[in-house]
């Protein structure tokens, strides 16, 4: 009946050896809201990069309006009427609003005639879409909600009749988020096709005609939105993975090692990223934050950890506050117990550049065993090093090899060997099995498990669910900053889908 | 991203391609020789007999490599730290000041091996002050500190122009520079050395402050690769996020190796000052500062590549000066052209062979490409 | 009050290698290339201009001359930064030295004159233009002969480098290519996903550096002076880079900066060894530092905040 706006036909992108898109067939029919729901890493922001021209599929192939069309670069995707509406807005910030509009859509080499045309432009598609905002306004000044107005006008303005729009509620409060929702019901009574990344169930139930779920780069299932319910998208989303449950005996929670009370934090441009939370974490257990990347995971930990201040809250180690609000000294709490192994290891928590030995004290390079005086005691650094490598199983068994040579799994273990064998009271890891191989997987869990048996408290943030539900004692989900949600590891993953996608139950689990 | 250094053999790294950089280099500068109407092999040739011909020459080729060891020692201790200071230039002029200091007050009281030391450290000194408030610039409001220091080598220009031209400058003469200083602020040469080996040196201006640069080479070394302080230096200089992980305090980082920085740009002054003219006159420093840039990046900024790269600079000097003898349309200036060469080709255009240089090595020798980058690596 | 002509006279001229030079750092800096090889690429327009001027005996020909090497040195400036993604800074201190070296031992080799070009004549220099009526409205009070000395009396390249401030600015903000050079500098990936390319941008940015700056190489050593000296451009190449950062990398404010700077520089032969009051002598190595005293207090964040584009000095990689 409706035809297809736009079809991706076998699909492929592998950026080395990650298969971010496989063999992706897709077709989303004109004048509909297609949604796209998937976790993180799922391979939907590939896919739309490769439709707007950003990167080149590996093989397969674009049809807009039913015809074969090759996308080489921005401008022929453009030109078939596709425009994008990017998660990190794509603006000049201290151009006004009419100057972003027009950038690249001049039409002639002086600007006064391109302005008037496209004021006049403005003021339809404002009255059209209800896409109000002041033309002559400067963007830095714009609150996020407006800016985000400003994306979609760019692309209207460019004859856009197909818009992408790539998690667009990241940024947005409910209210915004409500009036994006009221805007994307009047371009498609205007006959626009819509496609809607996200990774939140209630967006995709509240808008979307149509909705296609993405797991670990492959497309699992499209559906009629009226069709299908939270609960089965929630369960596809996350998938039915064989769990690798780790050997373990139950908790024996001792005392508070970590306590959180109303931390909030924004991040660089004032948005909030972390929403009044507050938890504890007891000696002898492991509390798992689950959720789906960006939703404040990252900013609670580095909050936390010292490597990030918060706006207001108390975070306190041992019972003795820790300073988020002001100047956190990552050193320090280090000297107190705390223990980090961060969400990126490859820019924060190793320099790969040094040797191995190197960085096997990065962070405790402090310490009087590895020191004699001002001088590094090398012996007593490397005699350490070989000791956790051994330990720990790291491969090559070399603590001269610069570390960029050893793989992600081994890179995790030095950070992993360095951290635990500080033997601290409190650790916060960070997706500690990304981009590891299966193997070091299972020795990290046991790792972990092994630390909370040792009476140690573990905070464990992961975008990885079945690693939350193996390794955790209690898991605490986060969507959109806030805590929605605390469930027993024996909660399934439907349950924990559904919290983690922004849809609340109505009874809460005690 | 690619992670250059995982696949490269080292000795590629340090050696190959720094070789090919200046061998790119000199035939461009072949290229201008032949512009100025002179054979160009010929002219290789007359500059390394006068660097390294006679006793002589080898003695004023270390002479000059003297200055360039100091500054470039002191580009590389702030390129480790992520911090690119290009006001050697001013902070060596500036340190001036101090070994005038010690040397005009005690040079009649003390014998040099007392004077040296306090000129030693009063040198330092200044040369850190002059790199102080770039330093605390950048640190604290984000100042650009190219910017700054370069803005500082004119102000330091100023500064001396007035000091020479004025109050230190003795009344009877007319020439901006200070008096002549006694023997206890002269520094002794080092001829007698050369000589035993059996070089004839004559009046070459070879002295102790030679030895100092070679001390303060091995001392660098030790500050980066050994110390607590020159470990941190250097993750803040490979990562600053991953600096503050560790607790690594950035503005402490910053003034730390700016000051290190300044004051081994500081010590240049000692070797023309109270090693050769044994008096401080307008511009010593004559571009020592920005050839420490280019003998930093040819050596990467370690120091067992940047003694080499300065002798080697100290040899186109002194041959270069040889030269201009033979060839007077080719002066002292084609060294600064090489110079330039040099920082071009070994700084901005560094990685431009590499991409050919990994692809003659993956077909040749697999092997030695090493172990496979990294897997994976997070999303 | 004559000395008062005077001395804004003589700011005029000196400014006129600044403005052009800032200008020329103006396009490339707003394109997010950063360029400290401004003294270079003066130094060595300095030098073709007036060779090339003294072979033709047309100075027309030494501005092409200029120009063109200029725009030459400016390229490779581009091709490391832009194609290669290499080190601003590093890029723009190698050409300052090959500049420095080259045109020191080519003018030796070519014109063996210790280093100067042979002294222009005629033709072969741009000289004084007296407007019309100058010399008839010379005795009209006050503004005869502001008339008469101060806007009458330059060569071309001081008309042309001062017409180049409103052009600037209009290209800057009335036309396409301003706003899309503005963009580049800011957010270069919101160019890119408008389709335009970063890259033809910048390069076209930097080549508009090289033709200013062959201008005001051109100027000094074909129209303010009779030839090339060595070193003639002394620094100025930064000081138009202290007057960018002052100006806070605008046209008009430029034009003031470098105009401020040029009075100091005229200022200070003028009043050398003169008494001030209250303060009495002013050594004229501090005026002669002032400009660079006042870039660092700016930078400093003392009078007002000085925001470069956003972009400036990071190559433009596409995110992955």
């Amino acid at each position: 009946m409706a035809e297809a706006a736009i079809e991706l036909i076998g699909i492929n992108k592998s950026f080395g050896p990650v298969h971010a898109n496989r063999d992706i067939n897709l077709s989303v029919e004109r004048g509909t809201i297609h949604g796209i729901i998937g976790e993180n890493g799922a391979g939907k922001s590939t896919l739309m990069s490769i439709l707007y021209g950003f990167y080149h599929a590996d093989s397969g192939e674009i049809r807009v309006g039913g015809k074969p069309l090759a996308i080489h670069t921005p401008n022929d995707a453009i030109a078939a009427g596709i425009g994008m509406v990017h998660q990190h807005f794509m603006l000049v910030d201290n151009f006004t609003v009419i100057e972003n509009v027009i950038l690249g859509a001049e039409g002639e080499p002086l600007l006064k005639t391109s302005i008037a045309r496209a004021r006049s432009e403005l003021q339809r598609l404002e009255r059209e879409y209800g896409l109000e905002v002041d033309p002559d306004a400067v963007i830095e000044e714009l609150p996020v909600g407006l800016q985000q107005r400003v994306e979609i006008l760019k692309a209207l303005y460019r004859g856009a009749e197909i818009l992408i729009l790539d998690e667009p509620t990241g940024v947005l409060t409910p209210p915004e988020a409500d009036h994006l929702f009221r805007i994307l019901g009047m371009l498609k009574a205007q006959g626009k096709t819509i496609v809607l990344i996200t990774h939140k169930l209630r967006e995709i139930m509240a808008i979307t005609d149509t909705v296609s779920v993405m797991r670990q780069g492959t497309m699992v299932v499209t559906r009629r939105t009226a069709e299908t319910t939270v609960e089965e998208l929630a369960e596809l989303m996350v998938g039915r993975r064989v769990l690798l449950r780790v050997e373990k005996g139950p908790a024996q929670p001792g005392e508070v090692k970590l306590s959180v009370r109303n931390l909030t934090v924004k991040d660089s441009r004032g948005v909030v990223m972390v929403d009044d939370v507050s938890f504890d974490v007891r000696a002898g257990e492991i509390v798992g934050i689950a959720g789906v990347a960006g939703n404040g995971q990252s900013e609670l930990m580095e909050a936390i950890a010292g490597t990030r201040r918060a706006e207001s809250g108390t975070v306190e180690l041992d019972g003795r506050p820790i300073d988020v609000t002001g100047h956190a000294d990552p050193g320090e709490l280090r000297d107190r117990g705390l223990a980090h192994v961060p969400e990126d290891r490859h820019h924060v928590g190793l320099v790969l550049a040094f040797e191995e030995a190197e960085n096997s004290i990065l962070g405790y390079h402090d310490k009087p065993e590895y020191l004699g005086g001002p001088f590094l005691n090398l012996d007593a650094i490397h005699a350490d090093a070989r000791d956790k490598i051994a330990k720990y199983d790291i491969r090559p068994a070399n603590d001269r090899l610069k570390t960029a040579n050893f793989s992600g799994g081994n890179q995790q273990k030095i950070v992993l060997a360095r951290e635990i064998e500080q033997d601290p009271g409190v650790l916060i890891v960070g997706q500690p099995t990304r981009g590891v191989d299966v193997g070091a997987i299972e020795f990290i869990h046991k790792r972990l498990i092994a630390m909370r048996d040792a009476g140690k408290a573990v905070l464990l943030v992961s975008v990885e669910l079945d690693e939350i539900r193996s390794l955790s004692d209690r898991i605490l989900v986060m969507f959109a900053g806030r805590v929605v949600g605390e469930r027993g590891p024996e909660a399934t993953e439907g349950e924990l889908g559904l919290l983690m996608a922004g849809v609340e139950k109505r009874e809460a689990a005690e | 991203m690619s992670a250059p250094f995982a696949k490269l053999p080292r000795w590629v790294d340090y050696g190959l391609i720094p070789v090919i950089n200046l061998l790119v280099a000199f035939l461009v500068a072949g290229v201008v020789v032949l512009l100025v109407g002179e054979n160009p092999f010929q002219a290789a040739g007359i500059l390394v007999k006068g660097a390294f011909g006679k006793g002589q020459n080898i003695a004023y080729t270390l002479y000059y490599a003297t200055n360039f060891i100091f500054t470039g020692l002191a580009v590389a201790v702030a390129f480790h730290s992520g911090l690119f200071n290009i006001g050697g230039e001013g902070q060596a002029y500036i340190a001036g000041l101090g070994v005038v200091l010690v040397a005009l007050n005690l040079d009649a009281v003390l014998p040099w091996w007392v004077n040296f030391p306090l000129a030693i450290v009063a040198s330092a000194l200044l040369g850190a002050a002059w790199a102080f408030i770039p330093a605390i610039l950048q640190a604290k409001r984000g100042s650009h500190i190219v910017i700054t220091t370069i803005m500082f080598n004119f102000i330091a220009a100023s500064v001396m122009v007035y000091m020479l031209v004025g109050p230190l400058k003795p009344l009877s003469s007319m020439a901006p520079q200070t008096r002549d200083f006694l023997e206890g602020a002269q520094l002794p040469r080092l001829g007698w050395l050369m000589e035993a080996i059996g070089f004839r040196v004559r009046s070459a201006p070879l002295n102790v402050s030679f030895l100092l640069a070679l001390f303060m080479a091995w001392a660098v070394w030790v500050l980066i690769w050994r110390t607590r302080l020159g470990y941190e230096m250097r993750t803040y200089g490979f990562s600053a996020r991953a600096a503050r992980y560790a607790g690594i305090g950035e503005t402490r980082i910053i003034v730390i190796a700016m000051l290190i920085s300044g004051g081994l740009a500081g010590m240049m002054a000692l070797n023309p000052i109270m090693g050769d003219q044994h008096h401080m006159s307008l511009d010593f420093v004559s571009g020592a500062g920005f050839v420490g840039i280019a003998v930093a990046l040819m050596g990467r900024s370690h120091p067992a590549g940047i003694v080499p790269a300065a002798i080697l600079f100290g040899a186109l000097y002194q041959g270069g000066a040889e030269l201009a003898f033979d060839m007077p349309n080719i002066s002292r200036d084609m060294i600064v052209i090489i110079q330039g060469l040099v920082i071009l080709f070994a700084g901005a255009l560094e990685h431009m062979f590499r991409p050919t240089i990994q692809t003659i090595f993956a077909t040749l020798s697999p092997r030695t490409m090493g172990v496979p980058a990294a897997k994976g690596g997070g999303a | 009050m004559d000395a008062l002509v005077q001395i804004l006279d003589a700011t005029l001229r000196v400014s006129v290698p600044l403005l052009l030079a800032c200008l020329a750092g103006l396009y490339s800096e707003r394109s997010g290339i950063f360029d400290i090889g401004l003294e270079g690429k003066m130094l060595a327009g300095a030098f073709a201009g007036a060779a090339t001027a003294a072979v033709t005996g047309s100075a027309w020909l030494g501005l092409g001359g200029a120009i063109l090497t200029a725009v030459c040195l400016a390229l490779v400036h581009g091709f490391a930064s832009i194609t290669h993604r290499g080190n601003q800074i590093v890029s723009g201190v190698a050409i300052n030295f090959i500049a420095a070296g080259s045109t020191i031992i080519l003018g030796q080799a070519w014109f063996a004159q210790g280093g100067r070009t042979p002294s222009l004549e005629g033709p072969a220099r741009f000289e004084a233009i007296t407007l019309p009526g100058a010399e008839a409205l010379r005795d009209v009070p006050l503004v005869g002969l502001i008339y008469a000395e101060l806007i009458s009396g330059h060569s071309i390249l001081v008309y042309i480098a001062f017409l180049m401030v409103p052009l600037t600015w209009w290209v800057l903000y009335r036309t396409r290519f301003g706003l899309r050079l503005r963009a580049v500098g800011e957010n270069p990936a919101a160019v890119d996903t408008a389709g335009i390319s970063v890259t033809w941008l910048r390069y076209r940015a930097v080549i508009i550096t090289g033709v200013l700056t062959g201008m005001a190489g051109a100027y000094l050593s074909v129209a303010q002076n009779a030839g090339f000296v060595k070193d003639m451009t002394a620094g100025k190449g930064y000081i138009a880079l202290a007057a960018l950062i002052f100006a806070k990398w605008r046209p008009v404010p430029a034009m003031f900066a470098c105009l401020l700077f040029g009075f100091l520089d005229a200022a200070s032969i003028r009043f050398q060894g003169a008494e001030w009051p209250l303060v009495g002598k002013v050594p004229v190595q501090l005026i002669n530092a002032l400009p660079f005293i006042l870039t660092v207090v700016l930078l400093a964040g003392f009078i007002g905040k000085a925001i470069p584009p956003r972009a400036g000095g990071v190559p433009y990689v596409k995110e992955r």
